[in-house]
């Protein structure tokens, strides 16, 4: 393996991340008797990605379909239990002990005979709680329609001896015919029916109007309402629900109401005139109940037991069964030998695992007392293998934020391996205040060290995401203190760390806002910005020029290394072509106008010239010839312009037009040396039907290669100046945040310390706090963030990075634990 | 207006459309139904489910199935979805939804007023209801004795009601009255329905036009083959057909003297759209112009999503899932009665 990357990665050392795995792909040939096994120890191992050689049949086609419908049925009671679990408020036992070796048979068997002992629990405890609530809704109709009778009872015998007084005073007035009608009345009364029970109340006022339509108005219905809801016996849910009370005359209205009474749902119960038979019936309810409240407890305790034990066996079974699914959809991409005796599988896997596999592969022939071993064999093949970095808990963060604009190819350069660096240090560049990055540090710092804690529960959405990135921040943090002591602020304070101001005041009159005139009295500042420039009226245009300076050489750095990247790769795929015609012209092109730029800055700051450098690089274009006047910084400043230019110009053709004519005449060669090939070897005719196959498919469109070339070119050249501009965010960002911060801390913290309030005090301290915490620490980091991560996706990565590869996705048991539904 | 809904159509159409589309690409494909045409039993077919948007629904039902499970579960997914829509919708689509359950509404107001007639348990008659075409009062139309009860008691309150107005007699229910009424609703409904869609205009009522005067052509070939040998009179069958569609006014007046199917066939080869509908079948067979129609409806329903703005998606998409649960339903009765060569003679594909 070293001596692979040793010979392929040329300059570079070996180093895991730079370059993908080398993976092969192989083949497993399996005895049928021992795959299951076979598959479950490759799934520990965890280093193996089968690829689905039966993609053309359907599921239930597959050879083990018949088993993983079995663990869907499994799967399926699995998820009752949990359900009814849930409900019953039972929480199934962490099992400490993951490898108990349990047979899926005798699971299935425990599972089915749990599941039909619980539906029988399930079903007798809602029959006992059916007529538990029947008897609570017969019971609420008694006491409602009781009341009702009563008070009915009450006005009738009222109005009657009303009328009666009535009938002794005014007896002479009276006519015949009303006497008559009088004397009927009672004798009606006596022939209405009536029928009592509990409507849902949304449905009540429906249910009144549809009685009343239906008997023509023929009725008399009262509805009392129940304040607490009841529980449905039907549905066996809460409801709101009222006491009726119809009255009805004649035999077709009652079978109309009874057929209304059904349709809504209305349950009907007897209820009896006579006071008597009505506290009779109570009592005789209200026994019933609690005896049926003794037996529905008893019930619910025996189903708790009953789920008890299932919670503790619940999670190694769901364990098992996932495994189970998961190593017979991983056996279904097996494609069956001709004999049916064995199964043939293919996958990729990692060079360095093969003897890991070959020896699990035994390990599971002996265990499974098969007769043959399994066979284990390494394919050439010409497809494009899938990437795989080993990453630690470190690196992983930075390789996800790299993965995330794209896998990489098959051994191509990794920008992780910078990027480690690079990015917090950009990050850093745009957030530069040693406080908050001691607050950031700290935050980071509670999530590294709990990380064995947290890692093991859920976490919210955001706080995941934080997690994740711990060591990133971690990174950022260090950076940004780092950074912070150069830029000198402490929550946008100046503090002389390191030495006292190299400054100071002529006389003791020249306050800190007009500090014109400093004497030098000390040796320079030794490190990062000396503190005497806060507050004074220049300490803008200072800061900025540094920073905007400091951004060019920053990012003329990081280009460059990105071209660098590109010649590993052209190195690493032995591809002279890429390395002569592509990284050459582009260093030249690049450094030629923006390297000497950065050199320009460098001379400048060295020397404390004066000059303009705006316009020394814009009349480097526009007049070369003219005289530099005095913003000449080195003698022969012209001639090496001149010379700059030139190879600046050159490069352009250069990087355009050879490299898609080259590739031309290459593709002619082989196809030339091929057919030469075919004459040759008549013998073996199927070896060169392979390789024959491979190049004959292999397109070569001129005008495509040209274009793409052409779009490249334009795409760099451009860039060059459009990403040397996009690196001017770090200065730009840095500037924002040391003003927000120092605006944070004058107009609020000093402010509310002006007043002399202790009140107002608190509030500015408050108000300070969170500010700071959520401007400046939370918003202002995910800003530069995402600035530090377009630098990299775009800045970076577009100078090499191709991105076209996929991920390396082995069958695996570890993510089955923590996997969701 | 016409071309100009998509400058305004997005405002509120638009998330709902960009859903109906999303879901059209859930519905099953032609390769979909040979695997499941491929199926041995009921549980090949929740397996192959399961792999779809029925999924989630069906994956909790424990083995064995029955076809009407299966069935059922797809139909609640189809409700679910379209309550979602409904209740994302704004005026006017939420109207333009809510037409799209009038049809099934009629159907189980028949439905259980047949059911009650034939004495059979309202309970179980309610089961049978489409959960689309679902009302409040929906169980009291057992209670009703004849149109008119019918209307006072329960219809008044629906949606339906306009609709009654021209089937308000005193008759007693039977049977041939209840088929009378079914098909006198859905005339008013599908009228109701068109000028609905005229009045929204746009590229809604140019397809929905289309689509809606196939359905009232399709109904009215379908009661002309049904009264054919029955007392209705030719003044009343005619008085059962749309008063749209490609067939009127003068088709109407040749299927109202129609005898026999021969004669219908012979009226429906003078229009160009049902014309290859009818040659592919031979002299005197029927059976399979149900099979016809619903291939050709589908057809229409795709070219549906060919435009963009416009209301008729919902409607296509909407019918396009009850043929794909008509088609499920077939399939599964096929697997489970082992009747699989017969499986191809129903299912319509789509796409």
């Amino acid at each position: 393996m070293a001596e692979i990357r040793g010979g392929g990665g040329g300059c570079c050392p070996p180093m895991d991340l730079m370059r993908s795995e080398p993976m092969q792909l192989v083949q497993v040939i399996v005895p049928m008797e021992s795959a299951h096994l076979t598959v479950s120890y490759l799934g520990d191992l965890g280093l193996v990605q089968f690829k689905d050689l039966n993609s053309e049949k359907s599921p239930f086609q597959r050879t083990y379909a018949a088993q993983i419908k079995r663990c869907g049925e499994m799967a399926r009671k699995i998820r009752f239990f949990k359900d009814q679990m849930s409900k019953a408020g039972v929480s199934p036992k962490v099992i400490l002990d993951k490898d108990v070796d349990i047979d899926l048979d005798d699971v299935e068997v425990k599972l089915g005979e749990l599941e039909a002992e619980l539906v029988e629990i399930n079903a007798n405890n809602d029959k006992l709680q059916r007529s538990y609530n029947e008897l609570v809704e017969y019971k609420l109709v008694l006491e409602k329609a009781g009341e009702f009778f009563a008070s009915a009872h009450r006005s009738a015998t009222a109005q009657q001896s009303e009328i009666e007084s009535q009938q002794v005073g005014e007896d002479v007035l009276e006519t015949p015919l009303l006497q008559e009608e009088k004397s009927v009345d009672p004798t009606k009364q006596v022939k209405l029916g009536f029928l009592t029970g509990l409507v849902p109340r949304e449905k009540s006022m429906v249910f009144e109007r549809i009685l009343f339509r239906a008997t023509r108005g023929n009725i008399f219905i009262r509805q009392s309402v129940i304040e607490e809801s009841v529980v449905d016996p039907n549905s066996g849910e809460k409801a709101e629900k009222n006491v009726f009370v119809v009255f009805y005359s004649g035999e077709r209205a009652k079978s109309k109401i009874l057929k209304i009474c059904e349709a809504f749902g209305a349950n009907r119960y007897p209820f009896s005139e006579e006071l008597g038979r009505q506290a009779q019936m109570m009592t005789e309810v209200s026994g019933r109940l609690a005896e049926l409240k003794t037996t529905i407890s008893a019930g619910l305790d025996h189903r708790k037991i009953l789920l008890e034990t299932i919670g503790d066996k619940f999670e190694q079974w769901n364990l098992k069964v996932r495994k189970e699914k998961a190593i017979y959809h991983t056996l279904n991409m097996l494609s069956l030998d001709v004999t049916k005796k064995c199964l043939v599988g293919e996958g990729w896997s990692p060079l360095f695992a093969a003897p890991e596999i070959q020896e699990a592969l035994q390990r599971a022939a002996v265990d499974s007392n098969s007769q043959v071993g399994s066979i284990f064999q390494v394919l050439r093949t010409k497809e494009m293998p899938p990437t795989f970095f080993r990453t630690n808990k470190f690196t992983t963060a930075f390789q996800e934020i790299v993965d995330a604009y794209g896998v990489a190819k098959y051994q191509e350069a990794n920008p992780t391996v910078f990027t480690i660096v690079t990015f917090p240090f950009l990050f850093a560049v745009m957030f530069g205040d040693w406080g908050h990055g001691i607050c950031l540090l700290l935050a980071t710092m509670y999530l590294i060290l709990r990380e064995k804690k947290l890692s093991s529960q859920k976490l919210g959405d955001i706080m995941e995401m934080a997690f994740g990135g711990r060591y990133v921040i971690f990174m950022m943090s260090l950076f940004s203190i780092y950074t912070g002591l150069i830029y000198n602020e402490f929550f946008s304070i100046p503090y002389p760390l390191f030495a006292p101001s190299a400054y100071e005041c002529r006389d003791a009159s020249c306050s800190e806002a007009t500090t014109i005139g400093l004497i030098k009295t000390r040796d320079t500042y030794p490190f990062g910005v000396d503190p005497v420039w806060h507050g004074t009226r220049s300490e803008l245009p200072f800061l900025n020029s540094l920073k905007m300076k400091m951004s060019i050489l920053l990012g003329v750095a990081q280009m460059n290394l990105g071209i660098i990247m590109s010649f590993c790769n052209a190195k690493f795929f032995k591809s002279a072509v890429n390395v002569w015609f592509q990284f050459v012209p582009q260093m030249i092109f690049l450094n030629c106008l923006f390297g000497y730029l950065s050199v320009l800055i460098i001379i400048k700051w060295c020397t404390g010239s004066q000059a303009d450098l705006y316009h020394v690089m814009i009349y480097m274009f526009l007049s070369p010839m003219d005289d530099l006047g005095e913003n000449q910084l080195f003698p022969n400043q012209k001639t090496v312009q001149l010379t700059f230019l030139f190879l600046a110009l050159v490069s352009v053709p250069w990087m355009l037009l050879p490299k898609p004519f080259i590739l031309k005449k290459q593709h002619e060669a082989r196809h030339q040396g091929q057919s030469y090939a075919q004459l040759d070897e008549t013998d073996e005719s199927l070896q060169v039907e392979i390789t024959g196959g491979s190049h004959g498919h292999e397109e070569f469109e001129f005008s495509e290669i040209f274009v793409h070339q052409l779009i490249h070119t334009i795409e760099f050249v451009l860039g060059a100046v459009s990403n040397t501009a996009s690196y001017l965010r770090l200065w730009a960002l840095s500037l924002a945040h040391s003003e927000l911060s120092s605006v944070f801390y004058e107009k609020v913290l000093l402010m509310a310390w002006g007043f002399n309030n202790i009140f107002i005090l608190i509030v500015g301290i408050l108000v300070f706090i969170f500010a700071t915490v959520g401007v400046l620490l939370v918003m202002e980091t995910l800003s530069a963030f995402l600035h530090a991560l377009r630098l990299h996706w775009v800045e970076y990565q577009n100078k090499f990075y191709e991105g076209d590869g996929y991920k390396f996705a082995p069958f695996t048991f570890t993510l089955l634990g923590n996997e969701d539904e | 207006m016409y071309g100009f809904e998509a400058l305004t159509f997005n405002i509120h159409g638009g998330y709902l459309e960009a859903i109906v589309r999303g879901h059209r690409a859930g519905l099953l494909t032609t390769a979909d139904y040979n695997n499941l045409c491929q199926c041995e039993n009921l549980d090949d077919i929740k397996m192959h489910l399961s792999a779809t948007k029925y999924g989630s629904y069906l994956q909790n039902e424990p083995s064995p199935l029955h076809t009407t499970t299966i069935v059922e579960k797809c139909t609640l997914k189809l409700v679910d979805d379209y309550k979602h829509m409904l209740c994302q919708a704004t005026e006017p689509m939420s109207t333009f939804l809510e037409y799209i359950r009038y049809g099934h509404m009629i159907d189980n107001v028949v439905l259980i007023v047949t059911g009650t007639l034939h004495e059979r348990d309202v309970q179980e008659l309610i089961e049978k209801c489409h959960p689309l075409g679902m009302f409040d009062s929906i169980a009291t139309l057992a209670v009703a004795q004849n149109m008119r009860e019918l209307y006072r008691l329960v219809l008044v309150d629906t949606p339906l009601a306009p609709y009654f107005s021209e089937c308000l007699t005193s008759e007693d229910l039977d049977d041939m009255n209840i088929e009378i009424m079914r098909n006198t609703l859905y005339k008013a409904y599908l009228e109701d329905f068109y000028k609905f869609c005229q009045k929204l205009g746009g590229a809604t009522a140019e397809i929905m036009s289309d689509l809606l005067a196939f359905e009232a052509d399709r109904r009215a070939v379908n009661i002309t083959i049904n009264s054919i040998g029955t007392e209705l009179t030719r003044e009343d069958r005619k008085k059962l057909y749309s008063n749209f569609g490609f067939l009127y006014p003068y088709g109407h007046e040749e299927l109202a003297i129609c005898e026999d199917i021969d004669q219908v066939r012979g009226v429906m080869e003078k229009y160009p759209p049902y014309q290859a509908i009818f040659s592919k079948m031979s002299y005197g067979e029927s059976q399979m112009l149900d099979k016809a129609f619903y291939e050709e409806e589908v057809r229409r329903l795709c070219l549906a999503f060919e435009q963009q703005f416009h209301y008729a998606v919902f409607f296509a998409y909407m019918r396009l899932r009850e043929q794909e649960i008509r088609n499920l339903m077939w399939i599964s009765e096929c697997v489970a009665q082992n009747q699989k060569s017969r499986i191809h003679d129903s299912v319509v594909y789509m796409f």
